[in-house]
Formats: structure tokens, sequence, C-alpha cells
């Protein structure tokens, strides 16, 4: 293996541990060095990687982003109408939620929690662009097949994300009295119902 | 060396590409380079009568307006059969707006029976296969005048004209009309301006600017040697396109709030993606007036 792809990896690795401790302990009271103990590492390497917490924070933002991106990418180019499209959607995000809760959780209860952390460099859409572009891209094809209604794109988008983000806060609290994956069928349907023309 | 001859036929037309021609200002001198046979509205060597006899030679055929087989009449002569003489003659036939090219906005008075001379919007008509070696298309509404007088001094030095796929000089369709906009600044970072007239913002996100995704070259070559629609601060209404004429043009087609037509060749993909992060930035400048007056 290249030097580069190793580095690559050990990367990627770094985001994965940092992802897991921020999203289970919260960002203020994960330490670098509580990382670089996760991952077997010295503190000094992990700077290599990135030259601070903060930094660190804004490349996991990036990278949920464009992992949750890419699978709504796979949605929007299939064949199927948007309201399958809306659910495979709603299935996708719960689907995270349970196996890699710390994704969503990141999100909720990192990024939009600690917005003095993003505030330099992370402004507005630029971290979170990877994810919505894709929802975007998912409006733009529902209004255009005529499936969906023409309205302004956030209250659509507060409307879909609102609901499927408050839904895995909930379970994050644990007061969800069933699996997460026991809603996407109503509301798959309570969204495409909000939503189409 | 021979001067070649300049023949000018209107078909269905409001003169408007001739009047713009007419406020070319080297205009006698351009037509110096040629024998101009007829002009329906110059004094010109022949008259109507002589013309739709179509014994006369001719080099250059400029056509101005749009065209229908039947019922359209010039001196008592069905106006299509002194065309195809012509156009048979001549070296080079050059459609004069976008009615001539493409239908336009005479089209819309008979969308099934009138069309362009080669082209009925997009389609090919039966003349593009006689003609396609020959034809320059110059779509505008008007055409700016000194487009016509680049090609007319191109083919007066027997200069090659570099065509594309619809028969129109790259060099002045091969652009956008965004290009060379004073206002690309505010399209960088997406910010609409807040009223038409007014120096500040890009009409593109909700005036209904055609300009990004429109051939030409209205703010490369001014008009009047002085200005453009966009730069006043007014849309561009995409008038040189093959589907012109079209509607609600002060006001940008959205989806959910995203453009329904994109930049030229600019995937949705990714002006979503660069929109996103333009967008994310409040750049004081561009939120402040350019001149700021007393009071």
């Amino acid at each position: 293996m290249k030097i580069a792809d190793k580095k690559a990896l050990k990367r990627e690795s770094i985001i994965q541990t940092a992802l897991q401790l921020f999203s289970t302990n919260g960002f203020h009271r994960t330490t670098i060095p509580d990382i670089a103990k996760a991952l077997k590492m010295s503190v000094g390497n992990l700077y290599n990687y990135f030259s601070s917490k903060d930094m660190l924070a804004k490349e996991i933002i990036k990278y949920t982003s464009e992992v949750l991106g890419n699978e709504i990418r796979e949605v929007n180019g299939l064949e199927v109408s948007t309201e399958e499209k809306v659910k495979k959607i709603v299935t996708l995000y719960f689907r995270m939620a349970k196996e890699k809760p710390e994704m969503i959780e990141y999100f909720l209860r990192v990024y939009l929690s600690n917005r003095e952390v993003f505030n330099d460099g992370c402004e507005g859409m630029i971290c979170v662009s990877g994810f919505i572009t894709e929802i975007m891209i998912f409006f733009d094809d529902g209004v255009e097949s005529g499936a969906l209604r023409n309205q302004d794109f956030f209250s659509a988008f507060g409307l879909f994300m609102g609901y499927l983000g408050g839904m895995v806060f909930l379970k994050g609290e644990e007061v969800l009295p069933n699996d997460i994956e026991f809603y996407v069928e109503d509301i798959s349907r309570n969204i495409y119902n909000a939503l189409k023309v | 060396m021979k001067k070649p001859k300049l023949l000018w036929l209107q078909s269905i037309t409001c003169n408007g590409n001739a009047h713009s021609f007419f406020n070319h200002p080297e205009l006698f001198s351009i037509l110096s380079h040629f024998e101009l046979l007829y002009h329906p509205l110059l004094d010109t060597e022949y008259i109507l009568e002589e013309v739709i006899k179509t014994q006369l030679a001719c080099d250059v055929l400029i056509l101005e307006g749009s065209f229908r087989e039947k019922g359209m009449l010039k001196g008592g002569v069905e106006l299509s059969t002194v065309v195809e003489v012509y156009a048979q003659k001549a070296k080079h036939i050059i459609t004069a707006g976008t009615c001539a090219t493409f239908g336009g906005v005479f089209k819309e008075a008979d969308p099934k029976n009138i069309t362009g001379f080669a082209f009925d919007i997009k389609e090919k008509t039966k003349r593009h296969e006689l003609y396609f070696s020959k034809l320059i298309s110059l779509p505008g509404c008007p055409i700016h005048p000194k487009w016509l007088s680049f090609v007319l001094l191109m083919l007066a030095k027997e200069k090659d004209i570099v065509l594309d796929d619809m028969f129109r000089p790259q060099e002045l369709y091969g652009i956008t009309v965004h290009t060379g906009c004073s206002r690309n600044e505010y399209f960088e970072w997406k910010v609409d301006t807040k009223g038409f007239g007014l120096k500040e913002g890009c009409l593109f996100y909700e005036q209904g600017c055609q300009g990004p995704h429109t051939r030409g070259s209205c703010n490369k070559i001014l008009w009047n040697d002085a200005s453009s629609k966009t730069i006043v601060g007014t849309p561009c209404f995409g008038c040189t396109e093959p589907d012109f004429p079209k509607t609600a043009l002060y006001m940008t087609q959205t989806n959910m709030g995203i453009p329904t037509t994109m930049p030229l060749g600019v995937p949705k993909r990714a002006y979503l993606t660069a929109t996103g992060i333009a967008k994310s930035f409040k750049i004081k400048r561009f939120e402040e007036r350019i001149i700021k007056y007393d009071g």
C-alpha cells in the first residue's frame, strides 16, 4: 500500500473514532488525547493529521454530509416515483440512525449545538453541501416530474429534514416506544402527503 | 475585384433587423463593399417588381422575417418561390434575426405553418438539406448591427467564418450573454438585485435573466456602443435562442427555489454545490449601494 493511501486510511479512522467520541461524550468533554488514546496513537502524530480539535470537528461534518449525500444521490438516480424516493430517503436516514447513530447524532448534538466551533470555515451550507445539494436535486426532480408542489425550498426542506431529525432526536432521548424503523411507513406517507401537488 | 451582389429579402417581419442595421455608425462604408441590388427600405439599384422576376444574379442573400410556404405574397407572387430561386443562386445565405433563423415571434401567429428558413425552432426544415453549405444564422430580436457587419465584412474579404452546428458564427455566439455582464460579481456571490434598473445585484435568481444560458455577445459588443439590457438592469430575454419568444419574462422559473434552466453546460449538481457555498457568505460590499448619494 502506498504511503498516501495509508495516510488516507488513517485519516478516515481518526474521523470515525472522533465522530464516535464527540457524539457519545459531547464535543467539549472530548479531548485530543482521548481521541489519540482510543486510536492507540500519539497526540503529536494525531496533530499531523488535524491541526486542532475544531478543524477535526469541521472535517467530520463534511465527512458525514458526504456519506449521507452519497446515499441520497443513489436514490436520486433511481427510476422510481417521487413517493417511492421519499420512502427510500426516510428508510436510509432511519437505518443510518440505527446502525451508525453517531453520524446523525453528530449533526444534531455537535454541529447544531456548538455553532461557535463551526462559524469560521463552516458558515451556512459550506460543510453540509454534499447533503444539501442532493436534497435540492430530489426536490427539483420531484417538482419537474409533477409530483411535488412548487414552493420555497426551505419550507419543504424544514418539513422533510426537521421531521426526520426530530424523530432521531427522540430516539436518542430513548422516548420512542418503538424501534425507529417502525415509523418509516407512516412518516414517509406524511411527508409525501404534505409535499405533493 | 468585383463587388459581391447583395440582395436583402423580407418575409413576415417587423423590419427590426433592418432598422437595427441602419444604426450601424459605418453603415454605408460596409455596404460599399457590395453591389446592393435590393433592400426593401433603401433606395437600391432594382425595385421589387424586378426582383420577383428572379432574373438577377445574387452572391449574398440576406433573409429577414419568418417563412410560410403559401400565402405570403410580394407583388402578387408567392415569396417562397422567389426566395428559392435566389437561395440557389447565392453563395451565402444569411438569416438575419430569430424569425428568419428559427421562426421567432411571428411563428406564434400560426405555429404549424410559420417557421424559420432552415429551422423550425430546433428542427431542420427541408431547406436545411438544400442549403446547409451556404447558411449563416444570425439569430437575435433584433440582431446587433455589428453582428451583421462582422459577417458581411468577413464575406467581402473572403475570410472563413467558423460556424456552430446551427450555422451561428462562433465569434458571436460561442459565448453567452452573461459573458462580460457588469453584474458578474453579484452572480458569483449569488446576490440578487433588489429591483429593475438598479446598478447592484444579479438578475438571474429572481428577475428572469436568461443571460447565463443564452448564446450571444450582447455584453461583449455593446448596444449603441454603450450598454446592454443586463447592464442597465433589465433581464436578458433569450432572444437569440431557438425557443424565443418565451413567457413570464420578468420572473425566474424555479422548482422549490432552484432555477429550472442552468447556466449553459453547467450540471445541476455542480451549480447547486457552488451556489450553496457562495450563498453561505455575506460580502458587505455586495450588500451596499455602489454610489452612495447624499440624503
